[in-house]
């Protein structure tokens, strides 16, 4: 266990270092959900029912939850570049703890992710978005979000170890950019033909949009929802705990494997 | 790589009938390789005979479907946590983090290794390797020599007993490749065992003290360069004035060397392998001089490994496979 730590942070801190060397990157990453959120609050927020800055505040918790779901995206792009590069086999012939590696990129993922939020979360302030709810109701909103993007980026980096080129994995990386569509995150679902809600309320992303907005208090829980989204604390958890327990254990194993 | 040495020679690969496919691909058909400690092993091969599968397989990087291997002691496929400890590779397959510096790269390699001050074996490694000023650049804008440099370096930040090289010159420019070899010849003097891989005869020729060809998934060959060398005997050619004077000078070739006399009439040439080593230079001039020969010019050389090779291995059927890359089949 100490060798993974020890391993891990290694890993950890070669992660950041690429950060710092290429900061543009980062910031360009982080910039994406800002400029969607000023898009579609004011262009979609302008032709929907709802109002404007009701639709603002709708969203953002949205956008949140679809970026943290771009986690997929950057673990599986990250890990392709590894694999196809030749570093993650020169890694591999190191008496390196076969779980550090991924563990170090899916944590230093995570706090590039804590740190990425704050700016979108003061452009959200600016165009009307509110904590609506208690203090610590919102500290568990952004606990379950970055598990929730945890829960993606080892998705992601198993993804990007089976991928055949790295340009496959940017492709495929890109498809799941259409994941959110299909979720709450932009729209309420209460409207859609009952076996297309069935589906985008199965879909984790929209569990744990709602559980964002209801811990926020931006939105009320939707009535006859699925039962991710009726209990979407529960739901969100759940879904993390799945995607985890599924997709860690398979990333460390293929990353292992001789 | 089996001959002359004392029963206590020690290696530090041995390696017994390696066996890897890759779908209908026979990678490697039974390897016997056997490194004595402290040398350098040159695996000599074309594309697609299984030379980089060999480094990946002895490197705990892949798993052989039969076969037994030892690294420095430890067995490859029970132990390879220990095999990891006393190696280091470095290839085109296998290399350092484009993204990081040349010096956050080693730290990250001393960290991994728990090298006692990482920082200070970074500075000795980056002067070592004239890697000083490059060292606060990423990796990924360095020269192909620098990069293998840096590659190199990477894999010394604890001294390995058994270091792999995986074509370590292929794509550098000769000053960069005399570089690399000047590295492996201190390395080697310094007593780790280095086993690389390359095409290139005259690398070999350079700086294994032994050589395994391979060919088609086997060690066709073992021996030193010279070893090899002998097996396929000296080439003498004379050059004659005159194309109907390559009649008798090829008559004198047959009877000093016991070889098939070929000629090349565009350069009115005849030549012929020998075997025999007490053939000289001076006693062809002198035959063929008594002869009535009118030369130009005589030869008499060891054979370039590109002969060995063509001699030692068989003859690749026409049209059969053209991999560019036998990594390709790695993957």
């Amino acid at each position: 266990m100490s060798a993974l730590a020890h391993d891990g942070s290694a890993m950890l801190g070669r992660q950041l270092l690429r950060v710092r060397n290429n900061p543009a990157l980062v910031i360009l990453t982080q910039t994406m959900p800002i400029t969607m959120l000023l898009f579609f609050g004011y262009v979609f927020g302008s032709a929907l029912a709802m109002p404007g800055a009701e639709y603002r505040s709708f969203l953002v918790p949205g956008l949140l939850v679809a970026t943290a779901a771009n986690g997929v995206m950057t673990g599986m792009f990250q890990a392709a570049q590894d694999v196809h590069r030749g570093v993650t086999d020169r890694l591999r012939t190191l008496p390196v703890n076969r779980a550090a590696v991924p563990l170090g990129q899916a944590v230093a993922d995570l706090l590039v992710t804590a740190v990425g939020t704050v700016p979108f979360l003061l452009v959200g302030l600016a165009v009307g978005w509110r904590v609506e709810g208690s203090a610590p109701a919102a500290a568990g909103a952004l606990g379950l979000l970055l598990l929730f993007r945890f829960a993606c980026v080892w998705a992601g980096v198993f993804l990007g170890l089976l991928s055949r080129s790295e340009e496959a994995a940017g492709q495929l990386g890109s498809a799941t950019f259409m994941l959110p569509l299909l979720s709450n995150a932009y729209i309420p679902t209460g409207d859609l033909p009952g076996w297309l809600r069935t589906l985008a309320e199965w879909n984790p992303i929209s569990a744990v949009t709602t559980a964002l907005r209801h811990l926020f208090g931006n939105a009320p829980v939707p009535e006859g929802a699925a039962w991710p989204v009726a209990h979407p604390v529960a739901g969100s958890l759940a879904w993390c705990a799945l995607l985890i327990a599924v997709f860690a254990p398979l990333a460390v194993r293929r990353y292992a494997r001789p | 790589m089996r001959y002359g040495r004392a029963m206590t020679t020690t290696y530090a690969v041995l390696s017994e009938g390696l066996e890897k496919r890759f779908g209908r691909v026979h990678a490697l058909r039974g390897l016997d390789l056997a490194v004595p400690e402290g040398t350098v092993c040159g695996i000599l091969g074309p594309n697609g005979a299984g030379k980089t599968t060999a480094v990946r397989l002895l490197t705990t990087l892949l798993r052989p479907d039969r076969g037994s291997a030892r690294i420095a002691g430890h067995d490859l496929v029970r132990e390879p946590a220990a095999v990891r400890r006393v190696i280091a590779v470095t290839g085109q397959n296998t290399t350092v983090d484009g993204d990081l510096t040349g010096r956050q790269n080693l730290r990250l390699f001393a960290r991994l290794h728990r090298v006692r001050g990482p920082a200070e074996r970074t500075d000795v490694l980056l002067e070592r390797f004239g890697l000083i000023e490059a060292a606060d650049r990423a990796a990924s804008g360095y020269s192909g020599g620098m990069r293998r440099r840096l590659d190199l370096a990477a894999s010394l930040v604890r001294r390995p007993r058994v270091l792999f090289l995986d074509e370590p010159t292929t794509g550098l420019d000769p000053a960069s490749r005399n570089d690399v070899w000047a590295a492996v010849r201190e390395l080697r003097d310094e007593g780790t065992t280095v086993l690389l891989t390359t095409q290139h005869l005259e690398e070999a020729d350079q700086l294994a003290d032994d050589i395994a060809l391979v060919d088609r998934g086997r060690v066709a060959q073992t021996g030193s360069p010279r070893h090899l060398k002998a097996l396929v005997g000296s080439y003498a050619e004379a050059v004659v004035a005159d194309p109907a004077a390559l009649a008798p000078a090829a008559a004198v070739l047959d009877r000093l060397t016991g070889g098939e006399p070929s000629f090349d009439q565009e350069r009115t040439a005849v030549g012929a392998v020998t075997r025999d080593s007490t053939l000289t230079l001076p006693r062809l001039v002198r035959e063929l001089d008594a002869a009535g020969v009118p030369l130009l010019d005589v030869t008499l050389r060891p054979p370039t490994l590109d002969e060995v090779f063509l001699r030692l291995t068989d003859d690749r059927p026409a049209g059969g496979t053209c991999r560019t890359d036998d990594r390709e089949t790695a993957a």
